[in-house]
């Protein structure tokens, strides 16, 4: 096994172990830390696809703005308070659907020939990324900006509540 | 090097993890985590695409960050709403949000 796949698996380790910690903790406070931890784990898989620029973006978004966000609505909203049942009566479907669609996904991923060069990593430059970004996707980037900013009126709108309330 | 195949059954793996969260939890907050990792899961499928399959056009890097900004917007959006639903109703499940149920 090469130095690479050693830390290829030990960040995936990482990851499902804190996906796992999201989905399974009886403390939702957990659950949020848990999700620090699935994220910057996924920023270091992003590294070893050699997309370091995504794995910036992803540390800045995810990392710091995004877990915040969600332990101040956890806050506000005093998910804490609730009786331990955190999970719904549906929980025996839950993990048939899942555990179903996981099976069939891994048998299809592995089952398939993918066209090209399989297991060779070709490094894309963050210049050639900007020139993309800006040339052939400007008018998507745009709209997402559109988008980024109707979302922050329509936050401030929703979350400021009523006169006098 | 690491084969495509094992980027693509762990982002596989994360996606099953926390789709069963979605549909298992009751706390809208809990839900969304779930989703914000299935995006991750998505992404980390767009890009292994990107870096293996298609160097030249790499669509799947520039998906990447527009699931990164679309994500960013729906998640202070999501919790805008629970906010304004844990006010109306003093509860942030989803299961007792039913006004709608027949």
């Amino acid at each position: 096994m090469t130095y690479e796949e050693v830390i290829f698996y030990a960040v995936a380790t990482l990851t499902v172990a804190g996906a796992l910690g999201v989905v399974v903790s009886r403390n939702v406070v957990h659950s949020a830390l848990f999700l620090i931890v699935a994220l910057l784990a996924v920023a270091g898989i992003f590294v070893l696809l050699a997309a370091e620029f995504l794995a910036i973006v992803q540390v800045l978004i995810y990392g710091g703005a995004v877990t915040i966000l969600i332990l101040f609505a956890m806050m506000l909203t005093r998910v804490r308070d609730l009786p331990t049942a955190v999970d719904g009566p549906q929980k025996p479907v839950a993990v048939l659907a899942a555990g179903a669609f996981m099976v069939t996904s891994i048998v299809a991923v592995l089952s398939t020939e993918w066209p090209g060069q399989t297991d060779k990593i070709n490094v894309i430059s963050f210049n050639d990324i900007g020139e993309v970004l800006y040339r052939n996707w400007a008018m998507p980037f745009e709209i997402a900006s559109l988008v980024l900013m109707v979302a922050l009126i329509g936050a401030i709108i929703l979350a400021r509540g009523e006169e006098g309330e | 090097m690491i084969p495509i195949d094992r980027f693509l059954v762990l982002s596989t793996i994360l996606f099953s993890l926390v789709m069963y969260g979605v549909l298992a939890r009751r706390s809208a907050v809990l839900i969304l985590m779930s989703v914000e990792l299935m995006l991750q899961a998505v992404s980390i499928n767009f890009i292994a695409f990107a870096v293996y399959l298609s160097p030249q056009r790499f669509t799947g890097m520039i998906f990447a960050i527009f699931v990164i900004t679309i994500a960013a917007a729906e998640v202070g959006l999501a919790l805008a709403i629970i906010l304004r639903m844990y006010r109306n109703r003093a509860t942030a499940n989803v299961d007792e949000a039913d006004t709608m149920k027949w």
